[in-house]
């Protein structure tokens, strides 16, 4: 850092000879390229342009000149300033540019530390994959419906055509309430919402019905990998003039295309459901070997599918008019079908889930796996 | 159901090149899914022989052992003609028995190599096979398969003796194609399915008519038993055996022979669908008699069960009493044994709701009753009796008399009648009229056309299950190909999109996992353990519960009133899994029992009223969403920023509170004292005068209880509530852009006044121009004093049209100051 320069004593100076002039600038234009940082940058404009700098009592000297001189020195001095100002401002510029430079380099972190310190949270895959299972349906004008899990027998079976002497109603499969005599049950799928939405509703040439039921059901199952007293299924019930098939196979198709990829269809097969007659297997085709039955290699057979290309995944078909009459729907005017997937088995395939229990342990590397959506 | 595939095939002239793939690809499109196709002897190579043991020396050995050193005589299969060395370890043989020899070279099923090796002190060259050891169904005895004296010789190959090459098909039968529990039933379906081949019917025979010769019988429930045949048979060999093809096939499909009259009317059963039950005729005392049981009436089952019957069952009677519970279950009295020589043959038909009552109440689960309670073709009792007599003569060397008792008749099929495009309009293929009557003759209907393009189908016997119209669609649609149905959108949905309470639902999710919580699943079960751990009181309403009649454990019998206690257990879990700390929520269905008694039942045949539908409604519990948070352990971690923090009481209010401002819910908290939380550490929250629930520090004891780190911290709120005082849409705020004033006040009070107290008595008293209040210290120290506290807000004043004075501010915070002082003992520190 340069300090006063007492080779400069304003008293002692001469100032308005040309080459005086030209020494004061280019000392001061050699001072300021000479600066090295803001601060020198700082010192050097005191110095040189400054109020007792040689150039700024030049020019406080003009006005004393004879009126002739006046012009001429004018000129010059104003010429030797202008040259300074400008220069010193291009190298304000320059050094400012470099110190927020050098501070940003100084101010460099090491960007692999950890920045975990509150863990992440996230949804389970069962309620946001019976979210994206809804959407689909949504998407399409189709509406959610819900209902107890506590549920009515009349509502779980008879309603549903499942008449007092059905097997499905025997007490291997249901959880009763105590006592018995009380006629309610734990779900034991969700088609009980099916009937209530007719019940309540009804249909009508402007208002069909055409709702999706996700939700928790029950079963006397024992717990093991592919079992367990609770899971989750979605139903879905089309009632409107003129359903056929037709229509099933045709959503079937779709939201199997927009759960498993494009491409991934439906096929049906004759089954039995007291509800539903006709009644139809619904299998999928196989989404890792699509169908061929065969793994990558094309020398064993497939593991998801066990070599079939087909994976069974629901039931279907045609609402049984017993069911509507029921349920005080016109079965000469309306039809309609219903479907019905376990929600655990979708994702077991969708997600390559080798174990049930892991949905219900509650253990968070599973759930945080998954993040808040599917 | 298993089938042999040569056993359909003596019923059906199937192409030869038809495959069982083929096959059981056809029958699993027409609805008899596949289930496996067993073949014996996969994974068997090399030499397996016919041997016969001509020497066994017992050698007992040091570990307390006795294995047998047997030459066997292989005939020239082992290349030599010498007799072959071999140790077993079975003993249910013995010289002179013919066995099955796998030699060296050859393998068994798992790739068990066969060579001769060196093993208690001799050479072993081969193995003397067992039924397990051969991949077949073992007989009961595990023991060494024993070869009986009329099969094939030593040194012949003992593949076709096992019935080695021959592939049994097991079909899942759906409940509503019971014909297809026989062989007559799924070979008729592989007719069905390739077209042009010849189906004969094993059902359809000449039969000798009724006589007044016959056993006396009489039905007094025709009803419950509408047709009764009998026949009899005399001079039966009960000693005889039963003949090889059919001990196979009964294998084949499943079943253990046992006798060769009890193999052959199970063997009838298999054949033709009818379950058949023999009697010794010489235990039979005076006239049949079939009748309805009077209620108590006991009898003891041929299972050697003692059964007390209801007035429901059918029974079969004779001047002894009950000998049968009918079309279930024979009774002991009068069961077939090794003396028997008289035979006395029932086939009858039941009433199939009766067989499943008296199945499912006295828990009888028997091949005839799984038939009998789908559904038999009723017409050919008098085809399998007749059978069964023709198999007792020929294979047990009886004789048949000539009497033919028929009592009764058999119930006709129902007509239905349809619109003939009615298949067509529901399956949406273009099915021509004349298909569906094609197609409906084809499996055995009765079909008239009549006018306006309606025809009157008739069912065949062997389908009681076709009832209504629909029942008919799926039968043509079956035959047309569930492959052809098109796939076509419906085009008329016009849905609103998720209501606001489904979408509030899942907002509430995202915004619990935006702030770093976990959601997890658990079973709504539980018991008074559950309670217990969680310090809830004898008469705590928690406790009354929806039980349940047959819960999977004892320990868990109840459907739960709270989320807390499966979400504790999910926090235990994880932190007993190694996890530092654990932030849980989890929506749980909880339920209280309803008060309004039994749920009605009511008839199907009509839409229930509104008043009935009304008391069903309210027989349902009351269920609701009941939303749970549990903090456990370390909430931030530690790092190079510096310690990691536990959560506490605090962090559960935080969270109730961030879901009420998600969700525009005004909520306001108080202390509480409820288990399972700290009774100083606990707020009930509020919205108005509903309560939503409570959040704070769990009980320690709680803690102790469920595995977790003391000062855990839980949440438990009505979220159905919550989010049904959710408004429906927040008015957009006003606010002010002129300068901010701000005043910052020191508050000494008493130690058991609280901050919400002070805070709205401020608010209360500074007027229009606060614009906020915000406490940012609280101070205790000795010098105040143990029962003071001194609190520190920072006001904020701003009007809406113009900057305020200090005097306008000054004068509203000694307003606020003020109201402090009146309603709180507030004292301004200065
Ligand atoms: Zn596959």
């Amino acid at each position: 850092m340069s300090g006063p320069n007492s080779d400069y004593d304003p008293v002692e100076v001469t100032p308005l000879k040309a080459e005086e002039v030209e020494a004061a600038r280019d000392a001061a234009l050699a001072a300021i390229a000479a600066a090295a940082d803001l601060e020198q940058l700082k010192t050097v404009r005191l110095d040189h342009v400054g109020d007792r700098s040689p150039l700024a009592l030049a020019n406080r000297e003009i006005g004393a000149l004879p009126p002739a001189a006046r012009k001429e020195a004018g000129a010059r001095v104003g010429q030797a300033r202008g040259a300074v100002n400008k220069a010193l401002g291009e190298r304000q510029a320059v050094l400012e540019t470099e110190h927020e430079a050098r501070i940003l380099v100084e101010e460099a972190v090491d960007v692999t530390l950890p920045v975990d310190r509150r863990p992440a949270g996230g949804r389970h895959p069962l309620t946001t994959g019976a979210e994206l299972i809804a959407d689909i349906f949504v998407a399409m004008g189709w509406e959610v419906a819900e209902g107890p899990v506590i549920e009515a027998e009349w509502l779980n079976f008879d309603a549903l055509n499942l008449g007092p002497d059905h097997p499905a109603r025997t007490m291997q499969d249901t959880f009763w309430t105590d006592p018995a005599e009380n006629h309610l049950v734990l779900r034991t799928h969700t088609s009980p919402v099916q009937a209530r939405t007719m019940l309540s509703r009804g249909v009508s040439e402007d208002a069909p019905i055409y709702v999706v039921c996700p939700g928790r059901v029950f079963r006397t199952d024992e717990y093991d990998a592919t079992h367990s007293p609770m899971f989750h299924q979605v139903e879905g019930l089309a009632i409107d003039k003129g359903i056929t098939m037709a229509h099933l196979k045709g959503t079937l198709d779709h939201f199997a295309g927009q759960m498993f990829g494009e491409g991934i269809n439906t096929r049906f097969r004759p089954s039995y459901f007291p509800f539903t007659e006709p009644s139809a297997e619904v299998d999928l085709v196989c989404f890792v070997c699509r169908g061929t039955g065969l793994n990558d290699a094309g020398t064993d057979p497939c593991r998801t599918c066990r070599g079939e290309g087909w994976i069974e995944w629901g039931g279907c078909g045609m609402v049984n008019p017993r069911v509507l009459r029921a349920c005080g729907i016109d079965a000469d005017t309306y039809s309609g079908f219903a479907f019905g997937m376990g929600i655990e088995r979708t994702l077991m395939f969708r997600h390559g889930l080798e174990d049930l229990r892991t949905l219900f342990e509650g253990d968070v590397r599973f759930t945080t796996a998954f993040g808040s959506e599917l | 159901m298993k089938a042999p595939v040569s056993w359909i095939k003596e019923y059906v002239d199937l192409p030869a090149e038809v495959t069982t793939e083929a096959l059981t690809d056809r029958l699993t499109a027409l609805g008899l899914k596949l289930e496996a196709i067993e073949a014996a002897g996969a994974g068997i190579t090399g030499p397996l022989v016919i041997g016969r043991v001509l020497t066994q020396e017992k050698e007992p050995q040091k570990n307390g052992k006795v294995i047998n050193w047997c030459t066997v005589d292989v005939g020239d299969a082992n290349g030599t003609g010498e007799p072959q060395g071999i140790i077993c370890g079975a003993h249910n043989f013995g010289p002179g028995d013919k066995v099955v020899v796998i030699l060296p070279g050859g393998v068994l099923p798992g790739n068990f190599q066969i060579s001769a090796r060196k093993t208690y002190g001799h050479v072993s060259a081969g193995m003397i096979c067992s039924a397990a050891e051969l991949g077949l169904p073992d007989d009961g005895t595990h023991g060494i398969i024993v070869v009986p004296e009329d099969g094939p010789e030593p040194g012949t190959d003992a593949r076709a003796f096992l019935g080695f090459g021959e592939e049994v098909i097991e079909f899942e039968i759906n409940p509503d194609r019971a014909y297809a529990l026989s062989l007559r039933g799924i070979a008729r379906e592989a007719a069905l399915g390739f077209e042009g081949t010849t189906y004969r019917d094993p059902a359809l025979r000449e039969t000798p008519a009724a006589n007044g010769e016959g056993y006396p019988v009489v039905v007094d429930d025709a009803t419950g038993c509408p047709l009764f045949v009998a026949r009899t048979v005399s001079g039966f060999d009960a000693s005889a055996p039963t003949p090889e093809f059919m001990t196979k096939r009964l294998e084949q499909a499943g079943m253990r022979s046992i006798s060769l009259a009890v193999d052959i009317t199970n063997y009838v059963m298999l054949e033709t669908g009818r379950p058949i039950h023999g009697y010794d005729r010489d235990k039979l005392q005076g006239t049949i008699r079939v009748r309805r049981a009077t209620e108590g009436e006991q009898m003891v089952t041929l299972d050697g069960a003692k059964r007390t019957l209801s007035a429901e069952d059918l029974v079969v009677t004779d001047d002894s009493g009950i000998i049968g519970l009918g079309g279930v279950m024979g009774g002991e009295t009068t069961e077939m044994s090794e003396t028997t020589t008289n035979v006395l043959i029932e086939a009858a038909h039941w009433e199939p709701v009766s067989m499943f009552r008296t199945g499912k109440r006295h828990k009888i689960s028997s091949e005839a009753g799984k038939r009998n309670e789908r559904g038999v073709d009723p017409t050919i009792c008098e085809a399998a009796a007749d059978r069964v007599v023709e198999l007792l003569v020929q294979h047990g060397g009886a004789t048949a008399d000539g009497g033919v008792t028929v009592v009764g008749t058999a119930p006709a099929s129902p007509t239905i009648t349809i619109d003939a495009t009615l298949p067509a309009r529901l399956s949406g293929i273009d099915v021509p009229a004349a298909d569906t009557v094609a197609h409906l003759r084809a499996i055995g209907a009765d079909v008239v056309e009549g006018s306006e393009g309606t025809i009157a189908v008739t069912a065949p016997a062997w389908r009681p299950d076709l009832n209504d119209p629909y029942d008919l669609v799926e039968e043509v649609v079956r035959i047309v190909g569930y492959d052809q149905v098109p796939s076509v959108l419906p085009r008329r949905a016009t849905g609103r999109g998720l209501t606001r309470g489904q979408q509030l639902r899942r907002r509430v999710g995202r915004t619990l996992a935006g702030s770093g919580l976990v959601e997890v699943v658990s079973f709504p079960f539980v018991g008074d353990d559950a309670w217990e751990k969680l310090g809830l009181a004898e008469d705590d309403p928690r406790r009354v519960t929806v039980k349940l009649a047959n819960p999977l454990s004892a320990e868990a019998p109840a459907y739960t009133t709270t989320v807390l206690h499966g979400l504790l257990e999910a926090a235990g879990r994880n932190l007993g899994r190694g996890a530092t700390g654990v932030a849980l929520f989890e929506t749980q269905i909880v339920a209280k029992p309803s008060e309004s008694g039994a749920a009605p039942i009511y008839g199907v045949d009509r839409r229930p009223t509104e008043d009935e539908m009304a008391a069903l409604f309210a027989a349902v519990p009351t269920q609701w969403t009941e939303l749970g948070v549990v903090l456990a352990g370390e909430y931030e971690r530690g790092g190079w920023w510096g310690a990691g923090r536990t959560a506490g009481w605090e962090e559960a209010l935080a969270t109730v509170r961030r879901l009420a401002d998600e969700l525009g819910v005004e909520i306001t908290v108080q202390s509480a004292a409820v288990m399972p939380w700290h009774p100083g550490r606990c707020a009930q929250v509020s919205a108005g005068d509903v309560t939503l629930g409570f959040a704070g520090e769990l009980h320690p004891n709680v803690c102790k209880a469920y595995g977790l780190p003391a000062r855990s911290a839980a949440v438990a709120l009505d979220l159905d509530t919550l989010i049904s005082l959710a408004p429906d849409r927040t008015p957009g705020p006003v606010f002010s852009t002129m300068p901010q004033a701000k005043e910052d006040v020191a508050l000494l009070v008493d130690a058991d006044v609280t901050v919400a107290a002070v805070e709205a008595a401020l608010r209360e008293g500074a007027g229009e121009l606060l614009e906020s209040v915000r406490l940012f210290d609280v101070y205790t120290s000795e010098q105040l004093g143990a029962d003071k506290k001194s609190l520190a807000f920072a006001l904020r004043f701003r009007a809406a049209d113009r900057t305020l004075t200090a005097e306008e501010t000054a004068a509203a915070r000694d307003a606020a100051v003020a109201r402090a002082t009146e309603l709180t003992g507030a004292n301004q520190r200065t």
